[in-house]
Formats: C-alpha cells, sequence, structure tokens
C-alpha cells in the first residue's frame, strides 16, 4: 500500500508537488498521467525516500518514508526515470550487487534471480556491460533490479519510455502479472499504457491533484462517450435527419476523410436511432463505431483547464 | 553480506574495470621511486631507512588521492545512480563507508606494493623495521584523512573536476598549515599564537612524528577524528543535497 499525505515539494519558488494526498491498495494498478514536468517524477522521488518532502509524508505498507526508511524501502521496488544502472558493470554482476544490498542470499532467492532474469529476456545480455545495452534492454534490466526481492509495493517511473512495441507487451505482461495482491504505481505520459495496464488513473499537473478516477469514468467525461462515428459515402442528407433526432446533440464531418460523428445529448443512447435511420435511408455504411470516449481529450481538458487557459476545442 | 561489504566490492571492482586503477597504481609507485632517489637523497644520506620515502607521500597524496576520490559520489549523482542508491534499503552513512573503504583500501595496495623499497633498505644494511612500519602505518592513515577530505568534496558536486580541484585544494591547505615557512609568516603577539594553534591542525606534523617512528595517541587521534569528520561532513552534505 502507498499512501502520501499532503506531500508537498518546493524547488525556491516552484512547488513542484503541492499538497499531494493519494492512496494505492493492494491489487490495484494506479497510473500517475501528466504532462511533462507536472511533478510525477518528484512525487515518486519522494515516496521512495530519494528526496525528502518539503512538508507531508508518505508510507509505504505503513512504513513512514521519514521515520522508518530502511523498512519502507525494504517493502519497496522502484525504477527510476531513465533506469540509471552502473555502466560498467555486467547485468549479471548489477543484479547480485543489488541481492547483496538486499540481503537476499537464501536459496529461493537465487531461484527468484533465475526467474526474473527468464521473465525479462535478460538470459543473452548477462554478462554484457550495461552501457552497451540497447535502451530497451537497459529498462528492462532496471525492471529486473526493482523485483528482485519480489517486493509487495512497485513504483516505476516511466517504464516502458523507450520499448520497442513488443518489448512494451512483454513489460505490460509481466505487470499485469505482478499486479495480483501487489501495490503497483505507474507514471507515464502515454495514454494507450493507461489503458492496457491501469484500473486507477490520477492526473496531476503542475503538482496538484486533478481527477482521480478509473479510466473508464475519466473516458466518460470524454464528449465523444457515447458517440456514433460512421463512414457512409454520399449521406449530406441524412446528415441533417439525423440532427433532427430527439436524442443528437450535434455533428461533426471530419473534413479529411468525410467520417461523421454524431454526439448524443446527455445521458442518452443514440446507436440504434441512428442505424435505424441510416438504414431507411438506405445508405451504404461501409463502416460504424460506437465511442468509448478519447481520454487524449478528456486529458488535454483537465490539464489545459489548469493553466488558466481555455479548455481544448473539439477535436476533428 | 551486509550493504557496507557490497558497496565496497563494488566500489573496488569499478576501480578495476577502469584504467583509473593501473594508471593510479603505476604513477604511485613511479612517483614514490622518483621522489625518493633523486628528491629525497636516498643514496647520499648514507642511512638504512625510509625517512626520504615517508617524506614525499603527503606531497604525493595530494595529486593522487583527489585522482580516486573524484568520481566517488560526484559521477554518481552524474550518472543517476545515486537515486537507485540511495532508494535501496542502505543508510547514507553506511554508503559512505563502503566508499571510503574501498579508497582506502585501494591507496593501500600501492602502498603496500612499495615492498620492494623495504627489502632494498634491509639489504643495503640494518634497517629499523619498527620505524618503518609506523610509517607505513602513518602514511596509511593520512591517506585516509586525505581521502575523507575527497569523499566530501565529491559529495558536493557532480563535476569530477570540481571535486578533483577542491579536494587538492583542501589538502593542500591542510598540509601548508604546518609548514614552518607558513607559521613563520605570521610572527606577532596576536596572530602568531593563532597560527600556532592553527598548525596543530596540519597532516605534516602529525605524520613527520609518527613517520620517526614516535606512536603517540595524539597523533592517531588527530588522523582518525579528521577522517570521521571530513566523512561525517561528506554523510550531512549529502542528506542536505537530499531537501533541496
Amino acid at each position: 500500500m502507498i499512501e502520501t499525505d499532503q506531500l508537498t515539494r518546493c524547488y525556491g519558488n516552484l512547488t513542484a508537488v503541492d499538497a499531494l494526498s493519494i492512496r494505492v491498495e493492494p491489487g490495484q494498478v494506479l497510473g500517475l498521467l501528466g504532462p511533462n514536468g507536472a511533478g510525477k517524477s518528484t512525487a515518486m522521488r519522494m515516496i521512495s525516500g530519494f528526496l525528502v518532502p518539503t512538508s507531508g509524508t508518505a508510507r509505504v505498507c505503513g512504513h513512514d518514508i521519514l521515520r522508518e526508511p530502511l523498512a519502507a524501502k525494504r517493502a519497496l521496488g522502484y525504477l527510476p526515470e531513465g533506469a540509471p544502472g552502473y555502466g560498467e558493470m555486467t547485468v549479471r554482476e548489477f543484479l547480485h550487487f543489488i541481492q547483496h544490498m538486499r540481503r537476499l542470499h537464501s536459496e529461493a532467492d537465487w531461484q527468484r534471480f533465475d526467474q526474473v532474469v527468464q521473465q525479462l529476456q535478460l538470459e543473452e545480455v548477462l554478462d554484457s556491460c550495461i552501457d552497451t545495452l540497447s535502451k530497451g534492454l537497459r529498462r528492462r534490466a532496471g525492471l529486473a533490479q526493482a523485483i528482485l526481492h519480489d517486493p509487495p509495493v512497485l513504483m516505476l517511473d516511466e517504464p516502458t519510455d523507450g520499448l520497442d512495441p513488443n518489448q512494451k507487451h512483454a513489460v505490460r505482461q509481466l505487470i499485469d502479472v505482478m499486479a495480483r495482491n501487489r501495490t503497483i504505481l505507474i507514471s507515464t505520459h502515454l495514454l494507450e499504457e493507461v489503458h492496457a495496464l491501469c484500473n486507477r488513473v490520477v492526473i496531476i499537473a503542475r503538482g496538484r491533484l486533478l481527477a482521480d478516477a478509473t479510466p473508464a469514468e475519466l473516458e466518460q467525461q470524454s464528449r465523444y462517450h457515447g458517440a456514433v462515428s460512421f463512414s457512409a459515402p454520399g449521406s449530406g442528407m441524412a446528415q441533417e435527419m439525423l440532427g433532427r433526432l430527439p436524442q443528437v446533440a450535434a455533428i461533426e464531418v471530419d473534413p479529411l476523410d468525410g467520417r461523421t460523428t454524431v454526439f448524443p445529448k446527455p445521458g442518452q443512447r443514440i446507436l440504434g436511432p441512428v442505424q435505424q435511420l441510416l438504414r431507411e435511408q438506405g445508405l451504404e455504411v461501409s463502416e460504424i463505431q460506437l465511442e468509448s470516449g478519447r481520454l487524449d481529450e478528456v486529458f488535454r481538458q483537465i490539464t489545459t483547464a489548469v493553466d488558466g487557459a481555455a479548455p481544448a476545442g473539439p477535436v476533428p | 553480506m551486509s550493504p557496507v561489504i557490497a558497496v565496497l566490492r563494488r566500489e573496488l571492482r569499478s576501480y578495476f574495470v577502469t584504467p583509473v586503477a593501473y594508471v593510479f597504481l603505476v604513477m604511485f609507485l613511479v612517483l614514490s621511486a622518483i621522489l625518493t632517489f633523486f628528491v629525497g637523497d636516498f643514496y647520499e644520506r648514507g642511512q638504512a631507512d625510509l625517512q626520504p620515502f615517508f617524506a614525499m607521500q603527503p606531497w604525493l597524496y595530494l595529486i593522487l588521492v583527489p585522482a580516486v576520490t573524484m568520481r566517488m559520489w560526484a559521477e554518481e549523482a552524474n550518472a543517476g545512480t545515486l537515486e537507485l542508491l540511495l532508494t535501496l534499503p542502505v543508510t547514507l552513512a553506511q554508503a559512505m563507508a563502503g566508499k571510503f573503504l574501498a579508497a582506502w583500501l585501494f591507496v593501500g595496495l600501492g602502498l603496500a606494493l612499495t615492498f620492494p623499497l623495504w627489502i632494498t633498505v634491509n639489504y643495503l644494511g640494518p634497517a629499523d623495521n619498527g620505524v618503518i612500519v609506523a610509517g607505513y602505518l602513518g602514511s596509511w592513515l593520512m591517506a585516509g584523512s586525505f581521502i575523507a577530505i575527497g569523499a566530501c568534496m565529491s559529495a558536493l558536486t557532480r563535476s569530477q573536476v570540481v571535486a578533483f580541484i577542491l579536494t587538492a585544494l583542501a589538502c593542500t591547505l591542510f598540509v601548508l598549515i604546518g609548514m614552518p615557512q607558513i607559521v613563520d609568516l605570521f610572527r606577532g603577539p596576536v596572530m602568531g599564537k593563532l597560527v600556532k594553534g592553527v598548525a596543530h591542525l596540519s597532516m605534516l606534523r602529525h605524520f613527520e612524528a609518527i613517520s620517526r617512528g614516535v606512536l603517540d595517541v595524539r597523533d592517531l587521534l588527530y588522523f582518525v577524528l579528521t577522517t570521521f569528520g571530513w566523512l561525517l561532513a561528506g554523510v550531512l552534505l549529502l542528506d542536505l543535497k537530499r531537501t533541496r
């Protein structure tokens, strides 16, 4: 479990993290989402015990990071931003070093070593220097380091940054497997990651918590939630008629590909009526889709509002 | 294995995977020999002892110890591994101890490798081996103090060059402060007393006493306290950086 209690961090006049209070329970994968410079990494660095909060505190598995730092660090597996590692060490030496630092010397710990190496597909590079590894391999070595002691709490700062799609998939599968009974906090700015991994999202910008919801709940805030979009050639006439449907709030046509999007009035379901109308008009619909909502739009709306700027307009 | 030993092993290994270790050892041995034979008048003195060798040690450390210690914390801060190290279940003091001991053992290895000189004096005449052992001990203790200064300076910055220069400056100060020429500069009723007091902080003064075979508790204590003081300052500095 991770709890932060009014966690605050100032750099001079700049407040990087502003009274952040969140609570992540076992079984949850929480995605910490925010634009660059929002304070994601600073918050994680405080929870990990690397930085001292200006005020407030955090607890890892009930251990206060200020009063019981060692117990908190023992319960935590942490992948810092950029997955730093000792460049002159081989992956094997590096992981052994971490094992020694964490006093992992039992037979089970050695089996765990083999298991982690296998899970992260590091067998082939075990004896290569970390300096010579590709970005993706470095990150996997960093991940291995974080999960070697099978921690109840896992905190990963941009775990899939710089990985190719296959590696991303592998890492996400690994996190998925680990998610059971564990508390996982992931920072990311990739919205697809939130979909793939997280069952809860916290959006922060300028150090402040702006939203705390499930991905589905966030999507519901999108104006695209429940909208129906379709492609049908020569649908000009139909568009007018669609606009007259009582459940429809607005209609937009993409000027590039001619795709029509029909937005519902709040709380209305429009897939049925739209389909029926299109059928009655005898239009040949090549493709039709019920939208669940667009996270990127909600993200933009929430994070730009805090800057005092107007929320982003409709996305074509 | 305790975290201190783990850090120590990692540090020692990192010396030897880069050329730094070998460059240091070769430089140390070559310079020791050159200074002893050409500057220290090893033969001309006609005495079977290692005084010329030990007299040159502080000056040698002045250049070589900063080279060993400059990367200690600066490199970790620069490469981002500091975040990794400090989020492992290890205290700052443990990490500092591991790093210090690694550097101290390493310089100790360099010192041990000067053993041919010892054999040479024993071959040339009846040497007082007790004095020589005391000299080696004093030299190693002094190296410890220099390394502690370097550890603190390296914690101050993320630039290895800055760490090197700061360490060399601080060490120079601690060596020069006890030179008679410097003390004499400040004659006078008030300044004179002050300078004489400060001169007791000099590495040179305490080291010379030990290297003559006089093992005074105060001299030993001086090096132990200096070492601990600087290491503690380094730990406090690292801790302070976490809050800024």
